[in-house]
């Protein structure tokens, strides 16, 4: 059974969207083009819809701007953000395709250390084809990878995994720091190549941050919603977090795996730390007592599809924490009119998961 | 080579450099011994940044200008400049599974001969112990163990867990304990491992348990927490236990590796992290250290198989305690560790022939594991003997009936901790 030859990856070109926000251009994509040009691209354009935004040629798009996502949604436009890259869960909505892999418009090709670029999309789906492990941690990580397995002590019973619902991939050079860190240590930068992907424990929480990720939209796709945040809104810079407490609740709900590690992509801009630190000032004190709300949350068991779960959450949303300010009161009524979106959007029989837990 | 026995002053010399990190002044040496005391410590690979310093403070001309010559420099600011612990804190516990440890302690040499060392020799073994010069160290033998905790006692040290009792008797605070079957890794750029020196950082820097840092250690250097990490879980708490890996040989069960002969352990995973509190994971006793005083009595030799062997695809001791310290830390609020050091473990044995001989490890996990993972204790539980009473109450009640070894795992667990209790008020 040990052979030496590794299948290829499957490359999924007519199962997977990228998508991408963006204000200014997409140049960047010139650098991703070996990687991506199979793929079809779907672009948010953020800010001032009557910008042309160039996308290079040669590849397959759709491009929304705010006055596509006011047309499509109509009211219900109002849980979509505006000047923030939030406006990206737009993209999950619209997408027909069972995988989504989303990446920040100032984001490259990374090398490894052996100087190969990195196809970080081919490392996503690597990761969301194969089993998790959060039932009990394997100490020598993903035990799927060529050159590992469970270690002495994993029981065989576990050894099956869970479905990989999100793929959570890093960032060299410019690391994903909050305003202060980043005024403390404004030259620091990721050097660090951890050559390791590993699955999340279920009943951990982490901060999931947007710029390299994938998920399986059939999976979770419901609860990748990315918040109310930038114009209008009292914060930013939280959105990404925000779904991934939701999704990391909803996961170990319903029994899926959340993995982190690799791919890296090389992170090559760092914004303002002094706008990141009034944009992120209420969530850091906000947080505080956000996540002793995730921690706690449990779901009912009769809440078997992600929409039951995450309409379920946002009504604890409401009653939970609407005492820290009312802006939360605003989140969970747009957490409602997401799913109501969604649902509309993608009439399909509501996706069950089997039984909660 | 000599044929003449050593002088006894060659031989204080030599007791002086064994002891030498107890010494806080040199100076009233005569010049001669200090200059051959130097000499001798440089050769024994024991010259670090505090005993260069204290050579220094000497002041003597010879000892200045051997330093000059040498070009010795100090060590420049060190990465965590906060971390220090004095080489008097540390014990390195060896259960030596063959009596023969002359190329094990060689291939250590330079990283062991600044600590003292407590060797136990497994007690079904026969032959005498074979220990290079050079080292600081202790050694009990069968008949010290039964001297020491009564012969009945004796038979709960055999094998692997003889270095229970180093764990035990020692009254320092940190223990480092290593396979003899393992020897110092290489790093990604060809650097030898200090494995002590990774254990002792991941030991005295904060576990981060309550959340996910996905930057991985924050407290290492180039690291921090990552944006969305709060900041009230930023300091951290004390780490109880660090759980190294392991190049080469990776500690896998003998089904896995007979399936897999090929199988070798190449990725080295520059990376230390906090096992969340309430995951369970598999400790593996190959490579790991520990507190003490925050955790001594939850490692405990009291999970054996009724077949249990001398290759570690034979046992699963290190897997049974290693649950019990992390439902102990999760309780008390300590952290665990996984990830760095690796060590490089040699070739050894036959997977087929263990799994021939040994099957009831891998099929007792199926009940270890949930039993754990559920595994609550109660407010009334402070210290980690109170909470290994507790753990071992509901092994006897919940598992004892499956099987007759989680009884006895259970009656054992109650003794260890009053051998605990015995040892620590003689002492």
């Amino acid at each position: 059974m040990a052979g030496a030859s590794v299948t290829p990856t499957p490359l999924l070109k007519d199962e997977l969207d990228i998508v991408i926000p963006t204000i200014r251009n997409l140049d960047f994509l010139e650098m991703w083009r070996p990687f991506f040009q199979p793929y079809h691209l779907i672009i948010v354009q953020d800010g001032d819809p009557s910008k042309t935004i160039n996308v290079p040629e040669g590849f397959d798009y759709e491009l929304y701007n705010r006055d596509d996502i006011n047309r499509i949604l109509g009211p219900k436009a109002s849980c979509i953000s505006f000047k923030d890259s939030a406006c990206r869960c737009f993209g999950y909505m619209v997408s027909k395709k069972k995988y989504i892999y989303t990446i920040d418009d100032d984001c490259f090709v990374a090398k490894d250390p052996s100087g190969k670029d990195i196809n970080a999309l081919e490392q996503h789906i690597k990761n969301l084809l194969c089993p998790s492990t959060p039932h009990f941690f394997n100490t020598l990580y993903d035990p799927y990878r060529e050159g590992a397995d469970f270690v002495r002590g994993y029981p065989f019973s576990m050894r099956e995994g869970a479905a990989t619902a999100v793929s959570h991939g890093l960032w060299l050079n410019i690391p994903d720091y909050d305003a202060p860190t980043q005024l403390v240590k404004p030259r620091e930068r990721n050097t660090r190549y951890v050559d390791a992907v590993m699955t999340i424990p279920k009943g951990t929480l982490f901060p999931m941050c947007g710029m390299n990720l994938a998920f399986d939209r059939e999976l979770i796709g419901p609860a990748m919603y990315f918040g109310l945040m930038g114009d209008g809104q009292p914060i930013g810079r939280y959105d990404d977090m925000w779904a991934g407490w939701c999704i990391k609740v909803i996961c170990d709900h319903l029994g899926l795996g959340v993995k982190t590690g690799l791919p890296y992509i090389w992170h090559s801009k760092a914004s303002n730390p002094f706008v990141n630190l009034k944009k992120e000032y209420k969530g850091i004190y906000w947080q505080e007592e956000i996540i002793p709300f995730f921690q706690s949350a449990t779901l009912p068991k009769d809440c078997t599809s992600v929409q039951q779960c995450y309409l379920e959450l946002s009504k604890q949303v409401k009653e939970k924490l609407s005492a820290i300010d009312p802006y939360f009161t605003k989140l969970a009524d747009a957490m409602v009119t997401w799913i109501e979106a969604w649902d509309e959007l993608n009439p399909k029989p509501s996706i069950s998961n089997g039984p909660g837990k | 080579m000599r044929t003449d026995p050593p002088s006894l002053l060659s031989l204080a010399i030599d007791s002086a450099l064994l002891h030498i990190s107890s010494y806080s002044d040199l100076s009233f040496l005569p010049e001669h011994i200090l200059e051959d005391l130097f000499l001798r410590t440089l050769r024994a690979g024991k010259l670090n940044e505090k005993i260069l310093k204290l050579f220094i403070a000497t002041g003597k001309e010879e000892i200045l200008s051997l330093i000059g010559a040498f070009n010795i420099q100090c060590v420049l600011t060190p990465v965590l400049p906060t971390i220090s612990v004095r080489d008097d804190e540390v014990d390195i516990v060896i259960a030596a599974i063959e009596p023969d440890l002359t190329s094990f302690l060689e291939e250590w040499r330079a990283v062991f001969s600044r600590f003292h060392l407590i060797i136990i020799k497994d007690p079904d073994i026969k032959g005498e112990l074979k220990i290079p010069g050079g080292f600081n160290y202790d050694t009990y033998t069968k008949a010290d163990i039964q001297q020491i905790i009564g012969p009945s006692n004796a038979a709960t040290f055999s094998g692997y867990s003889c270095r229970y009792f180093g764990y035990l008797l020692s009254k320092k605070k940190y223990i480092i304990s290593i396979d003899d079957d393992c020897i110092p890794a290489k790093d990604t750029k060809g650097i030898q491992v200090d494995a002590i020196a990774q254990h002792i950082n991941n030991l005295l820097t904060p576990a981060t348990p309550f959340f996910f840092n996905t930057l991985y250690d924050p407290f290492c250097k180039g690291a921090d927490f990552v944006r969305g990490y709060p900041f009230s879980l930023r300091n951290g708490v004390s780490c109880a236990l660090s759980c190294g890996l392991w190049l080469n040989l990776a500690d896998l069960d003998a089904p896995t590796q007979a399936l897999k002969p090929e199988l070798r352990n190449t990725r080295y995973v520059d990376a230390v992290l906090t096992v969340p509190a309430r995951a369970m994971m598999p400790m593996s006793g190959i490579n790991i250290a520990f507190d003490r005083e925050l955790v001594g009595p939850a490692l405990l030799p009291s999970f054996k198989l009724a077949k249990e062997g001398k290759f570690r695809w034979e046992t699963v001791e290190d897997v049974w305690t290693g649950m019990c310290v992390k439902v102990v830390c999760d309780h008390l609020g300590y952290g665990v560790k996984t990830g760095l050091p690796y060590v490089w473990r040699k070739e050894r044995g036959n997977a087929i022939e263990s799994l021939k001989k040994e099957w009831e490890g891998v099929k007792l996990m199926e009940e270890v594991v949930p039993f754990f993972q559920s595994m609550k204790l109660t407010p009334a539980a402070k210290t980690a003997e109170d909470c290994v009473i507790e753990i071992a109450a509901a092994v006897k009640e919940q598992l004892g009936r499956i099987d007759p070894v989680f009884t006895r795992a259970a009656d054992s667990m109650v003794e260890w901790v009053q051998l605990w209790k015995t040892v620590k008020t003689r002492t």
